[in-house]
This record gives structure tokens, sequence and C-alpha cells, in this order.
């Protein structure tokens, strides 16, 4: 008993150093979403090329699928554009929301670099993106087939993200649907 | 310039930066015309965190997304909502971690308890050991041996004078 009550403090402090290991681990930009479980908000964009048919919350139905937050200003995005492509395609449906982005230089970037969305919806303002909880780009949101969001990743997707989460996720996703 | 108009000019500069108070990244084409729901717009703009530089309040950030907040936290109260709901309306999309004072809730538990409990276990540990050590001294002393007894005597009789 004596012996055990010597061992406390030492014990507090590992307890004490293991708990601050853990933390400095996690990535303060990393915010959970407030929207995992929720339905996706309503909205309607315009797109970003004249004449095409944008993006609507109520096209995020029918199959799961990933939303793709992005801006031609973003550097991040550039770096996941080649994974987003190759993601394409595998067949991966992909929608993009252009965030706080001119259409015309959404539509630039999409031509130059390739264009890896079915339907892309110009949030000029960037309020749709509020509504979602985007605190940057690019974040992606996995959407089930009922339009209901279950998962958002913060920065830019890499293959292991895909193979690790994403994939799996989507596979039980489309199992369900 | 003599060192006297140098000093002058110093406290000049010194009494203007205390003037300048804390610098607010609210810019005046944000703000509302009426004073009442700008002082009420700037109490909770203090109280929100910027969740692109996280240790800012949207007040203080020049990060677009917190100019994009004012703003809807502006257009909130013109709409008619209270303090609380426009305050919800921000949380519902960004989580109560935009909240620079986190509410009691479960997963707040140990961040508004962890203090007390440790104050208060290390209290029950002082009061043990008072306890302890009151005991102890008021325990009569176990008596003497014979031996120790012999011993004690041979001891004090050697150093008294004969």
């Amino acid at each position: 008993m004596r012996g055990a009550l010597f061992l406390l403090p030492a014990a507090l402090f590992v307890a004490v150093i293991v708990t601050f290991v853990i933390g400095l681990g996690h990535d303060p930009s990393q915010l959970p979403s407030t929207l995992i479980g929720k339905p996706l908000p309503a909205f309607a964009l315009p797109p970003v090329r004249p004449g095409e048919a944008g993006l609507a919350s109520r096209d995020l139905t029918g199959q799961p699928r990933l939303l793709n937050v992005f801006a031609s200003w973003c550097v991040s995005c550039r770096i996941e554009h080649p994974v987003l492509l190759a993601l394409k395609a595998q067949g991966v449906p992909i929608e993009g929301l252009d965030w706080k982005d001119e259409a015309a230089a959404a539509a630039r970037y999409l031509a130059d670099n390739g264009d890896p969305y079915a339907q892309v919806g110009n949030d000029r303002s960037g309020r749709t993106g509020i509504d979602l909880g985007v605190a940057g780009v690019p974040e992606t949101f996995v959407v089930d087939g009922k339009g209901v969001v279950r998962y958002k990743v913060v920065g830019p997707i890499s293959p292991d993200d895909w193979d690790r989460t994403l994939a799996p996720l989507m596979a039980r996703l489309r199992a369900k649907t | 310039m003599s060192g006297r108009g140098v000093k002058r000019l110093a406290l000049l500069a010194l009494g203007a930066l205390l003037l300048a108070g804390e610098a607010r990244a609210v810019l005046p084409d944000e703000q509302l015309a009426n004073p009442k729901l700008e002082a009420r717009a700037r109490a909770i703009g203090g109280e929100l965190r910027c969740v692109v530089c996280q240790n800012q309040t949207i007040d203080d950030s020049d990060a677009g997304l917190a100019r994009d907040l004012r703003i809807i936290l502006r257009q909130r109260l013109v709409a008619g909502d209270s303090d609380k709901q426009a305050i919800a309306f921000i949380v519902r999309r960004y989580g109560t971690f935009v909240l620079l004072k986190p509410p009691f809730d479960w997963d707040t538990l140990v961040l508004w308890l962890g203090p007390l409990a440790i104050l208060a276990g290390g209290g029950v540990g002082v009061a043990f050991y008072l306890l302890r050590r009151g005991e102890a001294a008021r325990a009569a002393p176990p008596a003497l041996s014979e031996a120790e007894r012999v011993q004690l005597d041979g001891i004090l009789g050697t150093d008294e004078p004969a």
C-alpha cells in the first residue's frame, strides 16, 4: 500500500506525458465537421463555365460521392488535383465546389489542369462553403446516396487517405444504397 | 533638432500610441450604422474564434473568412436574432470550438472540473498527512526495556558530578 502511494506521483507524471504526446500528434487545423450524420444544407450554385448546370445540393443523391471544395487560388488544391483526376479515372463520382473564386478563373484552372468533377458550382461569396463549415480549401466531404454527410477530409487528399479511409468508406456506403 | 525637441516628439509619439488602443480588424465598411447593434456585434465577435488563425477572435483576424463571419453575424443581428441565436448560427456550422469560452458540456467536463478535482485530491492527501502526523505525535513512546534502562542509567550516572 505504501509502495503504491510512493509510485502515484510517478504514475501521474507518466500519464501527463502520454496525454501531451498524444496532444502533440493532433493537428489543430483538423476540426471535426458538425455536419457528420446530417444532410447537406440546401444550396444551388451557378456553373463556372457558362451554359453548364452548376451544382445544387439535390444533385448529391442517388449514389455516394465526394464533394470537393477547391479554388483556383488555392495552392494545396494543385497538389491534390492529380489525385482527384486519378480517382475520376477509376470512376469515383466527384462534385466540385469552387469556393470564394471567380467563375472564369476556376474555368481556366480546370481547362489547364484537367477537370475531375462531374459538376461544378461556383460559390463566389463563400456563403455555401460557410454553411458547410468550410474553414479553408481544399476540403472534401463524403456524401452518401441519401445526401447525408458521412466524413470530411481537411486539406489535400493523399493517395494514402483514399486507400486507407475513403475507399473503404465509399465501398460501405455503395453497398448500402 | 534640439535635444529637447526630440524628447518632446518622442513623448508625443508615445501619447499617440497609448491613445490608439487595441487595433481591430473590423473595417469601416463592415460596421453597422446602428451603434447598439454594432456594440452587440463587437461583444459577440470578441468571443468567437477565427477558424483560420485559431488564436485570434474574428474581430482581431484579417483572414477573409473572419471578415465573412463578421458580416454574417451583423446580418443576423439586423435580421432580429438575439445574441444567442446569432452565436448558435455560427456554432451550427463550425462547432463549439469557435466559442473562446468553452461551454459546460459532457466533452468539456474534464476541462471545467479537472482543476477542482486535482485541488480536492490534493486537499484529501494533505488532510491524511496531517491526521497521521497528529496521531504519531499523540501516541505515547514505548516504555524502555530493562537492558535499555540499565544502559541509560550507566550513561547518566557517569555524567553526574561525584
